[in-house]
């Protein structure tokens, strides 16, 4: 069962996303950037995911839609190639797959949760979050950073080697995440209008 | 005879459940629905709630109390929402998924449907679950785990508030239990209940919140123990209240230490005689017996009320004795005879409930009397005397006299009653079993609450399907099943459970095992079927090994489940009664709300699949029950008729027997209108407390309508003041029934208490004799 939610949780982390644009100065650190992504309270866009996984001869792809709701909530729906959906309220992870519905605790799984709440903390912002679980680098500019976490505790390392968290201004391009086990993916996110 | 009642009781058992109160001999649905009301899957649920404290708090404490329980052998199971290493389970559905999973059929081994059933799996790897399928892929391409997974995750679950259970609201953190023990079995459950009391208490101790952290339980063997300890509680309040109410009158009144300690002969006798011949009878003595036993004891003192008060006081106590047997006696017997006559007809009864009560009654009365008759008189001392009490005689017989000028007033009350009655006819009775439940309304509004929040089954609606032998029934609920999950692809229903879902039947093993090819055949057709899928054949070799495996496999029995959370789940589903086999289909209602009847039956009607029922249990435990309250009522009914004729009998006289039926005729009624009035429904306890005023108040009608003898003076003030005394000794013993909170008890005592009174009235205001 921990294999599974760790997997779906990995996922998750794909979920990282969006915002609508606020004029940010042209010097660009660390604490600017969180700055900037925590005057984000909502956002929608579509993203388009690719696995690269090692049994398979090419990676699998996978489109749909991400909503976020600052602090806490973020919705991974998945409409291609089966519709499904995914959603990180608080501490639960609802996931929809097949017409049926499983609730998960995040609390039961606490390097998972420190996964989870990591993706959410650039979301939301949350340098101090984000700096109990993994170790932060950023490169770039303001129009073209790119953000990188690295696990700090070996359980971690265990499953995730690292996240690479691309944007510009307060908005995610894209998220690449490698694990552990070679096996990696990409999502393309593009804003779309709030809903 | 004391001496033996005593070795009896001391051997008997003592039960507090609903089923005294299911018939005795039922026909096969009944019968399941008694298994399963006493020992089914429901009657081992034990749902725990955990409120005060903060969430985080509630949350730790269940999993420190789940812990503890896990390894207690008295629970079978103990969920609270974590992620158990269910370990066994997955590898039973894991290593046996080609068994199990509905997916497996020829087509799906063909090449086409490997192919589709690959291309699927490869769907899901992009999917959220995708890194679930990753490790699963090589073993599992056509993804059958998954498939058996999605099977048992089926159904509604509470969410999770920090990792275990919580109601809707969040306020309360939860745990459903499974007793070993049956939930019939009151004392081990009663024990179950103390060890999640005492974890709690373990894993509360150094807790400092506001508010404190509380538990609480319920269930249907909860309820057994509450019930019996209620009972067991109130019924030795009651006792001990009403004895020393009723010594103290007797004190009062005879002003002496030996007349009242020979008074409670009879009593004691009565009661020992009545208990030790329902335990002979019936091998177990229902707590509602015993409560009603105690209320008796109002009765039976009476007996010995009469013989003191009546006796006449001259000096010759013999010679006054025998004139008390030769003029009295006749009249009490006549009085315990109509009793006997009026609960004799209980004993027909096919609740063994009513039936002890019956037989309590009659065994209890006769030794009363009996005692009353034989030995008492020869029992009392020679200087025995009691305070002369014709004072107040002469005051009563005024009273007596009066009261006749009150009968036109009395037979306007009885016309309005009768009236009152006649608009309530519809709605007089409460056709509800639960209308007998010793639990109380809070204890029930919490188990509503708990379960409610938990999502638990209710199991109201369940298929049942029989037959004579384990493979037919299973095979039949395969076929049911197919029925059920288009109902459920509909959205008529939620989910369903079935024993056929963990362990299939043999024929539908084999069907599936056929379905598998050879290994040579399958590694050509998996070669054609992944051509134009992103994987490779070699990468699936793992898969080929494992359906090799499977062929080689016997097939699966109901032991192979041992050590898994299914056993009990077969165990409680798939029941062996002798040739008798069942499968019981527990049905859940859709998020919508409930079951469409109609539809369901509907389906299961096209499908014709033998020996298929579906029952709701509530309605069917109600129909069986106001079938039971006909019979009671029925059974009445002969009992009074049973009276008339002895009265007719013995009097000899029309008349006789009309003034004697008329003033208890007139209290019943009454009383039932006060009851209708009140707002009270009423239960099968009510029609015994009706049954009890026409044996009770028959004693004071008889005396009001003497038996004219030679040598017989009229009524003497000694008589009306022994039937004052009688009749409150009577409303002491049963009035205290009517505070009970154990509805059955209160609702003796609420009907029996205001009836004898009225009973006395009435047969003082309908009295014949010209006084």
């Amino acid at each position: 069962m921990s294999n599974r939610i760790l997997s779906l949780c990995l996922l998750l982390c794909s979920l990282c996303t969006i915002a609508p644009t606020s004029h940010a100065e042209s010097t660009w650190d660390l604490d600017q950037l969180m700055q900037s992504l925590a005057t984000s309270k909502s956002g929608h866009a579509s993203f388009i995911e690719k696995k690269s996984i090692a049994i398979l001869d090419k990676p699998v792809e996978s489109s749909g839609e991400l909503f976020y709701a600052a602090p806490d909530r973020l919705e991974k729906r998945t409409l291609k190639p089966k519709a499904e959906s995914m959603v990180l309220d608080k501490d639960k992870l609802i996931v929809e797959q097949r017409g049926r519905k499983h609730v998960l605790s995040l609390q039961s799984y606490p390097e998972i949760a420190a996964f989870i709440d990591s993706i959410r903390g650039t979301l939301a912002g949350d340098r101090k979050a984000l700096e109990r679980n993994y170790k932060l680098s950023i490169t770039g500019t303001q129009q073209d950073w790119d953000l990188s976490l690295l696990p700090l505790e070996d359980k971690m390392k265990k499953v995730v080697n690292s996240i690479n968290i691309s944007g510009y201004d307060n908005m995610l391009k894209t998220i690449e995440i490698k694990q552990a086990d070679g096996d990696s993916s990409v999502m393309i996110i593009t804003p779309l209008p709030t809903p | 005879m004391v001496v033996v009642s005593l070795v009896i009781i001391s051997r008997s058992h003592f039960t507090a459940d609903l089923s005294a109160f299911l018939p005795s001999n039922p026909t096969a649905e009944q019968q399941l629905l008694m298994d399963q009301l006493k020992d089914g899957l429901a009657s081992r649920l034990i749902l725990v709630g955990i409120e005060g404290a903060d969430p985080s708090t509630r949350a730790a404490l269940s999993k420190t109390i789940a812990k503890n329980l896990r390894s207690n052998p008295a629970f079978v199971s103990v969920n609270n929402g974590e992620a158990m290493t269910t370990e066994r389970d997955r590898s039973y559905l894991f290593n046996n998924r080609y068994l199990l999973s509905q997916a497996v059929t020829p087509e799906h081994f063909s090449i086409e449907g490997l192919h589709i059933a690959i291309s699927d799996s490869i769907d899901q790897i992009a999917s959220p679950a995708g890194l679930l399928i990753k490790s699963l892929l090589p073993h599992d391409p056509t993804g059958e785990m998954l498939q058996l997974l999605d099977a048992m995750n089926a159904g509604n679950k509470p969410e999770l508030v920090d990792g275990a259970w919580a109601s809707r609201d969040g306020n309360t953190a939860l745990l459903l239990l499974q007793t070993s023990a049956v939930g019939s079995d009151t004392d081990a459950q009663k024990q179950a209940m103390q060890f999640i009391q005492n974890e709690f208490d373990q894993a509360a101790k150094y807790i400092i919140a506001k508010p404190q952290p509380t538990l609480l339980m319920t269930g249907p063997g909860v309820f057994s123990v509450i019930a019996r300890d209620t009972i067991k509680s109130q019924v030795r309040v009651i006792f001990i209240v009403s004895t020393v109410l009723i010594a103290l009158l007797l004190l009062a009144v005879y002003r002496s230490l030996t007349a009242l300690l020979l008074g409670f002969l009879p009593v004691a006798t009565g009661i020992l005689a009545g208990i030790a011949s329902v335990s002979l009878w019936f091998g177990v003595v229902h707590g509602i017996t015993l409560g009603f036993g105690t209320a008796l004891i109002g009765e039976a003192v009476d007996y010995s009320i009469y013989l003191f008060m009546q006796s006449d006081q001259t000096g010759d106590k013999k010679q006054d004795r025998q004139k008390w047997i030769q003029l009295v006696w006749p009249t009490v017997r006549l009085g315990v005879l109509t009793s006997v006559f009026g609960f004799a007809a209980l004993l027909l009864s096919g609740f063994p409930g009513l039936a002890q009560l019956g037989l309590y009654s009659v065994a209890g009365l006769i030794a009363a009397a009996a005692m009353t008759r034989y030995v008492l008189p020869s029992l009392l001392p020679a200087d025995f005397s009691i305070r002369d009490v014709s004072n107040v005689g002469l005051k009563f017989s005024r009273y007596a006299q009066l009261a006749r000028s009150l009968r036109w007033p009395a037979v306007i009350l009885v016309g309005v009653s009768s009236v009152i009655v006649y608009q309530h006819h519809n709605h007089l009775w409460n056709t509800e079993l639960a209308a007998l439940s010793p639990v109380s309304a809070a204890d029930q509004t919490l188990d509503t609450r708990l379960r409610a929040g938990m999502g638990a089954p209710d199991v109201r609606y369940v298929v049942v399907v029989s037959g004579n032998s384990q493979e037919t029934v299973l095979s039949n609920t395969e076929k049911v099943s197919e029925t059920l999950q288009g109902l459920v692809d509909r959205g008529l229903l939620s989910s369903f459970d079935s024993a056929s879902h963990y362990l299939p039947s043999l024929a539908t093993q084999q069907a599936r095992l056929a379905s598998l090819p050879t290994p040579a055949e399958l590694k050509t057709r998996l070669t054609a079927a992944v051509k134009g899928l992103p994987v490779q054949a070699s990468v699936l070799t793992p898969f080929l090994t494992d359906v090799e495996a499977t062929r080689s496999k016997s097939l699966l029995q109901r032991n192979d489940l041992q050590g898994t959370s299914m056993a009990m789940a077969v165990d409680a589903m798939l029941l062996q009664q002798g040739q008798h086999w069942s499968s019981l289909i527990p049905l859940t209602a859709p998020e919508s709300g409930n079951i469409n009847v109609t539809q369901v039956q509907a389906a299961l009607d096209y499908a014709q699949v033998k020996n298929t029922l579906f029952v709701d249990m509530k309605a069917e435990s109600n129909r069986l029950y106001s079938g039971y309250m006909q019979e009671a009522i029925l059974l009445s009914l002969a009992g009074i008729v049973a009276i008339i004729v002895l009265l007719l009998f013995v009097l000899r006289s029309p008349l006789r027997a009309v003034a004697v039926i008329a003033p208890l005729a007139a209290a019943v009624l009454t009383v039932m209108a006060g009851l209708a009035l009140f707002g009270q429904q009423l239960i099968i306890l009510h029609l015994i407390g009706l049954l009890l005023i026409v044996a009770i108040g028959s004693n004071y009608a008889l005396f009001f309508n003497p038996v004219i003898k030679q040598g017989m003076p009229d009524i003497s003030p000694r008589t009306y003041t022994s039937l004052v005394f009688a009749n409150v000794a009577t409303v002491l013993g049963f009035g205290l029934l009517a505070f009970s909170s154990v509805p059955v008890l209160q609702a003796m005592g609420v009907t029996v208490a205001p009836g004898v009174i009225l009973a006395l009235i009435f047969s003082a205001v309908f009295a014949r004799s010209k006084g």
